[in-house]
Order: C-alpha cells, then structure tokens, then sequence
C-alpha cells in the first residue's frame, strides 16, 4: 500500500491542513518582552485570579482554547478532537482544561516539544480523513515548572547563565481541512528520535537538546530534498541562546550552514534586560510565539515558508535525580503559504 | 591474526565497543557544549559573595554592639541577635526580597543565619497550597534538612575525636 511517508523519519501531507486560526495568551514577563504585540492576551497576574499556580496554569490553557474558538465563532461540540499537553506531572493543566471544555481529548507529553508533537499529530488525523477541525494546544508557567523541577521560587539560588526561563502563558492552534478557508497549510512533519548525548545538566537543557535538533532538521532536509535556504526560517522551540549555537556548530559540521535563517523562540521572546539567561523554556514557549509571532509573520507574508522545530529535555526529577543523563527529542512542521 | 569462533564472546566484543564508541561521543559533545557555555567571572562572583555576606555580618556586630553597650551578657547578646537576623532572613523571603539578594550575593547570602532562614521559609511558604501537614510540614526541611543532617554528623565526628584525643 502506497504511504504518505517520505525519507526515513518525514510525513507528506497529501491533502495539507490549514491553520484557521491561532491564539496566545501570556503572563507579565513575557507581556514585557520584544514579542508584546504577537499575542492575544497579556495576563499581569501570575495567579491568574486563581488561588494556586496550577490552577492559574490551567486557566492560561482554557482561555487560550476558548479564544480560538471565539476568534472562529465555534463552540466546543464543533471541535473534533483536543491534542494537548503540560509540563506538569501526569499532565495535569491539560487534563483538567480538557475535562472543562468537554472536547474528546488526546493527551500529550514530549516535555517542550509537545506544541509540535500535537500539530504533526493534528495534521495526521486531518490528512487521514479522521477529523474536520482540531485544537492543538499546550501550556506552561514559570512558577509551577520551578517548584517541581527545581527549587521554591523563593528560594536563595544563583543560577548558571545557561539557565532557561519557563514561559508562562498557553498557546491554542485550530487546524481543519483545506476546504474551510484560506491561511498557511501544515505540508510535512518530521518526527524526531530521542537522541541522548550524554549531557547531563538540567541547568543547560540547550546542550541536551541542540544535537536532537540538529538531527530532526538535518533528516528533514534529506527526506525531502529540499535546502537550508529552501526556508525563510527555520525556528527551533527552546534552544536558547546556548543551545542555538551548539546547533550552528554541529551543523556546520554536518555541511549545513544555519547561520543565516536560523532562529528560536527562546530567545526571541525575552529580552537579554529581562535578565531570563540563555532565554525561555517550557511548552508554551514554542506554543505562544508560533501562534503569536510567527503566525502573524506568515499571515502578513513576511515568510513563505517555515521550519518549526519543537525541541523537549526529556527527564524527569527522579532520573535527574539518579544522576542520569537527558534524552532530547525535536519534532519539525513545516508551514507554507501556498 | 585472531578469529572469534564463539558467537557469544563477538557479541560481548561488539557491545563492549559500541558502549566506548558511545562514551567517546558524548566525551566530544560535551567538549563541544564547554565552548558555548558563557563563561562565569569567579572573580566576580567572589567579590559580591565578600560584600553582601560581609553586609549581613556587619549588621549582625552592630546589633550585638548595641545589646552588649545596652548591659546584656555576650551570651545573652548573642542569643538576641541570632533572633533578630532568622527573623530578618525570614521576613525579607516572605516580602520576595531574599531572592534577589542572593542572586547577586550568591554564597554571601545563603552561608550566613539568615540564608538558612530562607531555606526553611521558602519551602514553606511555596507548599502551603498542599496542607499544613504534606505541604507545609513535609517540605519545611527540604532543603533545611540535609544541612542539619549533615551538620549533626559531623559535629558528632569532630567530637567524638575530641574526646578520644583529649
């Protein structure tokens, strides 16, 4: 039987799904970052009006869905199905937005990297014929990813200048079939390996997950055939300013030339005067700039076409704990204006 | 030239390499990684470590200067500033302030009385949402308790040589 894959790792998508519509919704931080103007909403608060941070991360996802419904006018019962995930244990924002909103749900976990887990997914079941409309979505929030992978947000540490900042905020993608409008099409997806290259910080998640991304982005180019220069940008999800020019260099020795397309979410959405170190993290990172920024940027035609990279550390407390080291994944979309 | 006729002891071979062929690739990586890291002043760091630690102490003498001048026994002036700095340490991590402190002061601000107050209060202010007994009572001396474990450890060593030598 004749598939739609290509290469070892890429899909194909006969028919492309189309992106209908986006939302973001972010908190103060990055409300005060260089991408302020990409979102939908900007929350002050970090609690959200909620009593915990948990809570307000759940509300940060219900609200980003519930925007992208409005923007279309749609209720919940028009949505086939709800590809989402969190960073939190058994993720848990996302159940609990799922459980709200009543939409049949797909939970997804690929740590940061799961926003682009759900729009491949997203894709697959469109293209396959097994759904009209789905929500792609995900979430994060700086304080609840401190207190469970790392210290009390109030505690007296100094950190490394590789660390990373958790974006808080959500990020929500309505994806369809071909015939229901007009904006950029889903038309590969490159589904990324575990690679683990033996680093073992979880104080530099770039250096764990920049070879994953060089390895999806280097497949990519092969199983399609197509060029570095082929894009307009290539965006990775959280790389941060250490991860990207790790890429660069592994890249480059690989005879691909990043240096000039080559950007990420991470650093764009922070200003180095924010004092966030190497730049963002977290699921919502790659979630709000690809639904904020960098769709705003394909609608405008800024770009034709765009990799994005979703990139994930995959470790847990425990096995950082046991001192073992961090698998990384890297999942690639490709969007087109067509 | 030798040949491998047991397949078991090829495959041990094979693994054996594949497995040093590994820890030579991530050897590599992480010399690559070193190259990107930016790199941290130690001189820097030091000298913030020096004044901000030394600001603590300097507040802690001037009040057991003024207890002392004010007729308390050094012991009993001791006792009252111990107090005030673990309610000052405290205080300024409830008001978000102690944080900020130690990211300049580092060391200098996590060695002294009033660092191990943050540790203890930091912990509990944040489990507060999961109850006064998982949350609050459980992770109080997260951080706080393997210091203290630690500590008693030790001073139970220093003693017990003391008093074996003396």
């Amino acid at each position: 039987m004749e598939t739609k894959k290509v290469g070892k790792q890429t899909i194909k998508f006969a028919n492309p799904p189309i992106i209908l519509e986006t939302s973001s919704i972010v908190g103060p931080k990055e409300g005060e970052g260089p991408l302020k103007d990409t979102f939908d909403h900007i929350v002050d608060d970090m609690y959200f009006g909620e009593k915990s941070w948990e809570r307000a991360e759940r509300k940060f996802l219900e609200e980003a869905i519930k925007t992208v419904l409005n923007k279309k006018k749609l209720t919940s019962e028009d949505i086939d199905f709800l590809l989402a995930g969190d960073l939190l244990n058994q993720i848990i924002s996302s159940n609990f937005a799922a459980s709200t909103l009543g939409i049949p749900f797909l939970g997804l976990y690929g740590a940061c990297s799961t926003m682009y887990e759900a729009i491949a997914l997203a894709a697959v079941l469109i293209d396959g014929g097994f759904a009209h409309k789905i929500i792609a979505a995900t979430s994060s929030h700086y304080a609840t990813s401190e207190r469970q992978f790392r210290y009390p947000t109030e505690q007296a540490v100094q950190k490394p200048p590789t660390a990373q900042w958790t974006v808080t905020g959500a990020g929500a993608m309505l994806l369809g079939t071909r015939d229901q409008g007009e904006g950029p099409v889903v038309t590969f997806a490159t589904v990324g390996k575990a690679v683990d290259a033996g680093a073992k910080d979880p104080m530099n998640m770039g250096a764990a997950m920049a070879p994953a991304a060089v390895d999806t982005i280097i497949t990519h180019l092969q199983d399609t055939g197509r060029k570095v220069e082929d894009y307009d940008l290539i965006i990775t999800g959280d790389l941060g300013s250490v991860g990207r020019s790790i890429a660069i260099e592994l890249a480059n020795k690989n005879g691909y030339d990043l240096s000039n397309n080559f950007e990420d979410c991470g650093i764009l959405i922070f200003d180095p005067s924010q004092d966030t170190h190497a730049g963002g993290s977290g699921c919502a990172c790659s979630a709000v700039v690809t639904c904020g920024y960098l769709m705003k940027a394909l609608r405008e035609k800024k770009y034709k076409r765009i990799l994005g990279i979703g990139t994930g550390a995959l470790m847990s407390v425990t096995s950082i704990q046991q001192q073992e080291s961090i698998p990384a994944i890297g999942h690639a979309v490709a969007i087109e204006n067509v | 030239m030798a040949t491998f006729t047991d397949p078991e002891k090829t495959s041990r071979l094979k693994e054996q390499m594949d497995q040093s062929r590994k820890q030579y690739e991530q050897e590599k990586y992480k010399k690559i990684t070193q190259k990107h890291v930016p790199k941290v002043s130690i001189l820097k760091n030091a000298v913030n470590a020096f004044w901000v630690g030394g600001l603590i102490c300097a507040v802690a003498q001037t009040l057991f200067n003024i207890f002392s001048n004010a007729g308390f026994t050094v012991k009993e002036a001791n006792a009252i500033v111990a107090m005030i700095m673990i309610f000052l340490g405290a205080f300024l991590t409830g008001i978000g302030v102690y944080d900020s402190i130690a990211k300049v002061g580092g060391a200098g601000a996590m060695v002294p009385v009033t660092g191990f107050a943050n540790s203890i209060v930091a912990p509990a202010m944040e489990f507060k949402k999961e109850g006064y007994v998982f949350g609050i009572g459980a992770k109080m001396f997260s951080i706080a308790g393997p210091v203290l474990v630690y500590g008693i450890v030790t001073s139970i060593i220093v003693g017990l040589i003391a008093f074996t030598i003396m």
